[in-house]
């Protein structure tokens, strides 16, 4: 923060649940690699651990949805604080669901090691898209860190390559399944776990819209404003 | 998908509502050879209320007064520029200042009941720009009364002293007396800052209810109290007016870094 704030607590809290939601981003992206992790070696214990460790990310959800209350109710914060504060209550609700996609690929990969031989070239078939998720949830905490909505901007066009990512898996997933209906299973597994990736990619783009309306004070969700940036 | 430009930041007050009643153009305002105001450019829309913020010291207070110019009470204090009410500006020498200051009143930030009955502080001041019949002056006591929420309160008790009511009370007694004559614009400085937060209430939800009949100019250090109740806001730093806009917008998403600094608390 470029200025400080004649109350040197209030400046303190606003950086501890800052600081808070940055861990709790860190965590839930360790969550989502780990998955995706398990998933490429078909680790069923590692997927357990995962599942057990999603707990971590609801508990910190809790406290800092309190502690965002709290510090309303002693500050009623304005302007720009009051947009941090409520961005800050946004983005703690995706963090918390990226968690919960990262559990739903832990999930899929316990399944997959269950049934046993894996018929489908499953982990090939995701790469792309969870690499590029995965970089999309990296950017989008590092532009809530850093405050940069030009990098916000950038990554909610970049959403739009891991939503047609997922619609290359569709398909490709089809037709394994036209070909061998063996593979059903195992397709509708890998299925639902690029599902999961490709919610990440949303939830990633939604950090990065509330970044635009930190920064800028426009709310550009469900609009066509970073098309228009990206386009000028 | 929206288009974004169909999509803005807070609905705005429609223009068509919008009718300037006192116009502020280039006003300096010193006193003795201090300059309090510096060309001070502004619009005080009809039957809004504005809030002015600001440090202690910034002129927000000074602004004010000059509006019905009660700084002409102190020799050595003097406004240049225009403030433009009905058409006249105010500021010239032959403006009668008893009768702008019955069009313009004022509520100060300790409550000042005159020492006299509560029918007697409302009656004073009606008396001496009308010459009503008692009939009459009862019933612009009551509905002055009633206009600053304090009727149901008082109203068995018209004979006691002003000063035997509560704060809050009182301050409603010194709106009731302002409204009595019927002015235009009604001038708060500070109304609520010597009250408990009970009354304070009660003074915020007058002050949206006398918006239906007058406009309202308020000075208050309590920016929560400028957010509630206000629809435009002018934020004041060091005798210049830095910011003026729609009060959800100076809130939400102030276009001066001057202003975000004042009202998150990182400076003033």
């Amino acid at each position: 923060m470029p200025n400080e704030h004649s109350s040197r607590q209030y400046e303190q809290d606003l950086e501890a649940i800052r600081s808070r939601v940055l861990q709790m981003g860190g965590l839930v992206e360790k969550q989502f690699f780990d998955a995706l992790a398990s998933f490429r070696l078909l680790d069923a214990r590692e997927a357990e651990r995962i599942i057990a460790a999603d707990l971590e990310v609801n508990q910190m959800e809790v406290a800092l949805d309190d502690a965002c209350s709290h510090l309303i109710v002693k500050r009623q914060p304005a302007a720009n604080d009051l947009r941090t504060v409520m961005a800050t209550i946004k983005v703690i609700t995706d963090l918390e669901r990226v968690g919960d996609e990262a559990t739903k690929i832990a999930r899929a990969a316990g399944q997959l090691q269950n049934r046993g031989l894996v018929p489908i070239a499953h982990e090939d078939t995701i790469r792309v898209m969870a690499e590029h998720a995965g970089k999309l949830l990296h950017k989008s905490l590092d532009a809530f860190a850093r405050l940069d909505h030009k990098l916000a901007t950038r990554l909610i066009i970049d959403d739009e390559k891991v939503d047609n990512e997922f619609r290359a898996v569709m398909r490709n997933i089809i037709t394994f399944m036209m070909e061998d209906p063996r593979t059903i299973s195992a397709s509708l597994d890998t299925l639902w776990v690029a599902k999961a990736i490709e919610r990440i990619g949303d939830h990633a783009k939604n950090i990065a819209e509330y970044v635009v309306y930190i920064v800028e004070g426009k709310d550009i969700r469900h609009t066509d404003y970073a098309l228009q940036q990206g386009a000028a | 998908m929206i288009n974004i430009a169909t999509l803005s930041e807070s609905a705005p007050i429609a223009a068509a509502d919008l009718s300037p009643i006192i116009h502020v153009k280039d006003l300096d305002f010193f006193y003795g050879s201090f300059q309090g105001l510096k060309q001070i450019n502004l619009d005080i829309f009809e039957r809004k209320v504005t809030a002015f913020i600001g440090p202690s010291g910034c002129g927000k207070s000074t602004l004010l007064r000059t509006f019905n110019r009660m700084y002409d009470l102190y020799p050595g204090q003097r406004a240049e520029g225009e403030i433009v009410f009905n058409g006249r500006n105010i500021l010239d020498k032959d403006v009668d200042v008893n009768v702008l200051r019955a069009k313009v009143g004022m509520v100060f930030q300790k409550p000042t009941p005159f020492p006299m009955s509560i029918y007697e502080n409302i009656a004073f001041g009606v008396r001496l720009y009308e010459n009503l019949s008692q009939g009459e002056m009862d019933e612009r006591v009551e509905w002055a009364l009633n206009k600053a929420a304090l009727w149901g309160e008082v109203k068995d008790k018209l004979g006691k002293s002003g000063l035997s009511l509560s704060g809050g009370q009182q301050q409603r007694l010194c709106i009731a007396r302002a409204v009595a004559v019927k002015p235009d614009v009604v001038l708060l400085d500070e109304p609520t800052s010597a009250l408990d937060p009970i009354s304070t209430v009660k003074i915020e939800e007058l002050i949206s209810e006398l918006t239906e009949d007058y406009t309202i100019a308020i000075v208050t250090h309590n920016m929560q109290q400028a957010a509630r109740c206000s629809d435009f806001t002018a934020y004041m730093y060091l005798g210049e007016m830095v910011e003026f806009g729609e009060t959800d917008k100076i809130f939400l998403n102030p276009s001066k870094k001057e202003t975000q600094d004042y009202i998150t608390g990182r400076f003033g």
